[in-house]
């Protein structure tokens, strides 16, 4: 039967594919309708129209949307991702140290945010109904209605201001000892924690009580086992699928959701950059870092589907 | 302190969602003997799954002892704190589950589930507990003992994973096991053998037991003892003997009574001239999937069936689950296009999809579906519910709409103050009359019954059955009538079809049935209904051949 499973993975990995392609197309036409021309804004107000058609003709702005649409696949493909509007880097280059710090962040607040979220929320579903579970549960409802600008300008005021302990914004760059690190990382990664935990704690727990449910369970218990092994190896096994998408989901929020925090902290990650390119209409920088989010989250949500099929006893 | 089990005026209640609490267990009190295996019978409701689950110590979420002792030999269980009960379960009092698909974890392999008592209870090595489950496995008559426990729990049948959770109930050497329904999701000719490998391996290790099922005639087969119960009240105990031959209790006859329904009366009427068929199905294939060349879908449900159904007659369809009887009513219905095969209906060839059909052959073939909970719209009322088709089919409102409603909850005898009420807040046997008088709604001149007593208790489905002839005779309509149950088919038919794996084996009279001229699938169907005597299991002596043929399992 493991062909089925290497059927349905493959399926998985050609649907990631094609949403790829769809949202390149809808990236690349999308800021094709931008109002405005590129050659004129670049070239600024003074300059004259011989200059702007040659400068149409040099970045091929005179070649049909489609045909345009195509190099510019072709060269996402082979790794080209062209060059800055705005100051003639290659965006590879400004987007290369970017990703790698905003990967840092996502990369730290997953391990510390994953382990607990999940502790918690199976915790909270193995003692459902008293104190602690009520604590959990009020604690992800008030942490998903606070806006998370909200946090982070709370954790600035506390940690920052009121008791100096860490600095308001975040150097990764000059971080040289762990205790740097430390300092530098805190405060946007116990803001991104509170903001992905609370829903991978509401999924996990939700998951765990749906299969707490079953007759398995029940079973289970009336073979005299114990509520942990009735938890760990009869409920988490086929909770598994849910859990692993809602951890999926809620990481794949933290590249592409941490405008507000890297914008607060300061912090010079890849969403940030997204921001200034917006700011100074370099439509080529957008147009990677809207690529890179959404393979991130391709990525992400493909690898938890992956996850849910293997691990689904009736493929095997 | 010769009883194993000995419960003394037992209390429980169970508190709804609303916050409000039922005593769901009144005062009950029996004893158990060691190896004597007792019955607990009755409607769903009467709480014998609440008592025999009591017995482990357990109640569900929800539920409370109130009151009364529940002793297991000689020791209060319902003092015991949580650890020493768990220590309790698998070893000393064992559980076999209503349906044991939903009660193997699918995500562990059979083996490991049955032998996880001995692990939790660290009865034995690893090794020992395999070889002994091995040999349970054989004194179940389960095929490939040596190998079975390897698979996954959906790789095996019901009837085969039925007979598995008996293994793992035994391996613990209990003193007592509870049944808990086991062979009620099964098919008759599954059931006879469940059932015979049961007994004797109770039978064989003198293991007390206790029997929960709402079938009188399997109970008959197996227990020593029975106990009657009605809301949660104990209204007869005697032994199996006396029960069933000479009941003492009006509600024990009542229940022995819907066990033999009342026989059917052919209609009589001035039938001189024959009359064109209502309904013709010639030569129907239908299946899933994608339907290729030579018009053949790729999984094949229903192959090459034909019949005539005569206007104002019945026709029963019965089979095992699986045989396509369900898939037959969807095709008839339109719900699913036959791939092949022509509808005539009053003579006039209908549209194999639904979609295509004029409305009015839409509102003549109506469709009642097994179960009433998920055929009726939760969110709308008893009046909405039944004002829909009338308006679709015509197209009436404002007081005609009102009083049509009104008559249409009188022809299913129901009082006319339900139209205010939700599905939620009715019976299972009143879902299953506005489930009916829905189909009635729309003056449907054939109602394809798909299993509408199969959800329901014995004494329910005998009144929704009475029901059905009385429409008969008011509104002269045919039923299509769909069940794995032979005395209800037997109850209402004309004609009986026989199905079997998709195809139609043979279609006879329903007081012929099991004559010597029926097909041998029919006679091994037949022959595996249980019957309300207690030697019945016993004398029942069927071909193995046949049985090989005929059992997908």
């Amino acid at each position: 039967m493991n062909s089925l499973i290497l059927r349905l993975a493959a399926k998985r990995l050609v649907i990631a594919f094609l949403t790829l392609l769809f949202v390149a197309f809808t990236i690349f036409f999308a800021t094709e309708m931008l109002p405005g021309d590129v050659a004129e804004v670049l070239l600024g107000q003074a300059a004259t129209p011989e200059a702007v058609a040659g400068l149409r003709t040099a970045m091929n702005l005179d070649q049909p949307a489609f045909l345009r649409f195509i190099y510019w696949l072709g060269e996402l493909f082979t790794g080209d991702f062209g060059v800055s509007y705005v100051n003639k880097l290659p965006i590879a280059d400004l987007i290369g140290g970017r990703l790698a710090n905003s990967l840092k962040l996502a990369g730290v607040t997953a391990v510390i945010s994953v382990p607990i979220a999940l502790a918690l929320g199976i915790t909270a579903a193995i003692k459902r109904g008293t104190l602690y579970d009520r604590i959990v549960s009020i604690f992800t409802i008030s942490v998903i209605s606070v806006p998370e600008f909200m946090v982070a300008t709370i954790a600035v005021i506390v940690f920052a201001v009121y008791l100096g302990w860490l600095p308001a914004l975040s150097m990764a760059n000059e971080v040289t000892s762990i205790g740097g690190l430390l300092k530098a990382f805190a405060m946007p990664v116990i803001t991104l924690s509170f903001v992905v935990s609370a829903q991978m704690i509401r999924m996990s727990r939700a998951a765990v009580l749906e299969t707490l449910n079953t007759p398995y369970v029940e079973m289970a218990l009336l073979k005299g086992a114990s509520r942990r092994r009735m938890v760990l190896r009869h409920a988490l096994p086929n909770a598994l699928g849910p859990i692993v998408n809602a951890v999926a989901l809620s990481l794949s929020y933290l590249l592409g959701g941490v405008i507000i925090v890297e914008t607060i902290f300061n912090y010079p990650g890849i969403a940030k950059l997204m921001l200034d390119a917006v700011s100074t209409r370099d439509l080529p920088l957008i147009q990677s870092c809207a690529m890179i989010f959404c393979l991130a989250y391709l990525l992400l949500i493909t690898i938890a589907d992956l996850v849910a099929i293997i691990s689904n006893p009736r493929l095997q | 302190m010769s009883n194993l089990v000995e419960v003394r005026n037992l209390r429980v209640n169970a508190k709804t969602d609303s916050g409000r609490t039922v005593e769901i267990i009144r005062n009950v009190s029996f004893d158990i003997a060691e190896g004597e295996i007792v019955a607990l019978i009755g409607e769903s409701g009467s709480g014998k799954t609440t008592i025999a689950l009591t017995l482990m110590g357990y109640t569900r979420s929800g539920c409370r002892i109130v009151e009364g002792s529940v002793k297991l030999a000689g020791q209060e269980i319902s003092a015991l704190p949580e650890r020493k009960r768990a220590s309790k379960r698998g070893t000393e009092v064992s559980y076999v589950p209503q349906s044991a698909a939903a009660s193997f974890n699918p995500a562990h392999r059979i083996m490991d589930q049955v032998i996880e008592v001995t692990k939790i209870h660290h009865l034995m090595p690893i090794e020992q507990a395999r070889e002994k489950a091995v040999e349970l496995f054989r004194g179940l008559a389960l095929p490939d003992p040596d190998t079975i426990g390897d698979r996954y729990p959906h790789q095996v049948s019901g009837g085969q994973l039925q007979r598995l959770s008996a293994a793992m109930a035994l391996i613990g050497d209990p003193k007592l096991v509870i049944f808990d329904e086991p062979t009620t999701a099964l098919d008759v000719t599954t059931q006879v053998e469940v059932l015979r490998a049961f007994k004797s391996v109770m039978k064989k290790g003198a293991i007390a037991g206790v029997y929960v099922s709402h079938d009188l005639a399997v109970v008959a087969q197996i227990a020593d003892r029975i106990i009657v119960l009605k809301n949660g009240e104990i209204q007869e105990v005697g032994l199996t003997t006396d029960i069933v031959q000479r009941p003492q209790h009006p509600y024990t006859r009542e229940l022995l009574d819907a066990f033999e329904p009342a026989p059917r009366v052919p209609i009589a009427g001035g039938r001189n001239e024959p009359e064109a068929p209502l309904l013709v199905v010639k030569d129907i294939v239908a299946g899933y999937g994608k339907i290729g060349n030579a018009r053949m879908p790729s999984l094949r449900v229903i192959n090459k069936v034909s019949f005539e159904l005569p206007r104002g007659k019945n026709l029963g369809i019965i089979g095992e689950s699986g045989c396509g009887k369900s898939t037959l009513a969807r095709v008839i219905a339109g719900i699913l296009p036959a791939a092949q095969g022509q509808i005539l209906f009053e003579g006039k060839p209908l549209d194999p999809d639904l979609r295509k059909r004029s409305r009015n052959e839409l509102r003549e073939i109506q469709i009642v579906f097994q179960s009433a909970d998920t055929a009726l719209n939760p969110a709308k009322s008893i009046a909405d519910i039944l004002a829909r088709p009338l308006i679709f089919y015509h197209g009436i409102g404002g007081k005609q709409l009102e009083a049509r409603v009104d008559h249409l909850l009188d022809m299913v005898r129901l009082p006319r103050a339900l139209r205010y009420r939700r599905p939620g807040e009715l019976s299972g046997g009143q879902k299953q009359r506005i489930n009916l008088a829905r189909a009635l709604a729309a003056d449907a001149k054939l109602i394809l019954c798909d299993e509408i007593t199969s959800a329901l208790d014995t004494v329910v489905g005998a009144a929704i059955i009475e029901l059905l002839k009385e429409l008969q005779r008011e509104l002269s309509l045919s039923y299509l009538f769909i069940s794995h149950d032979l005395s209800t088919v037997r109850a209402i038919c004309d004609e009986v079809a026989v199905m079997y794996a998709g195809e139609k084996i043979e279609q006879l009279n329903p007081d012929a049935m099991g004559g010597e001229a029926s097909h041998p699938y029919s006679r091994l169907l037949f022959a595996s209904v249980p019957k309300l005597d207690t030697g019945w299991l016993d004398s029942l002596e069927q071909d193995p051949a046949l049985l090989q043929a005929y059992s997908r399992r």
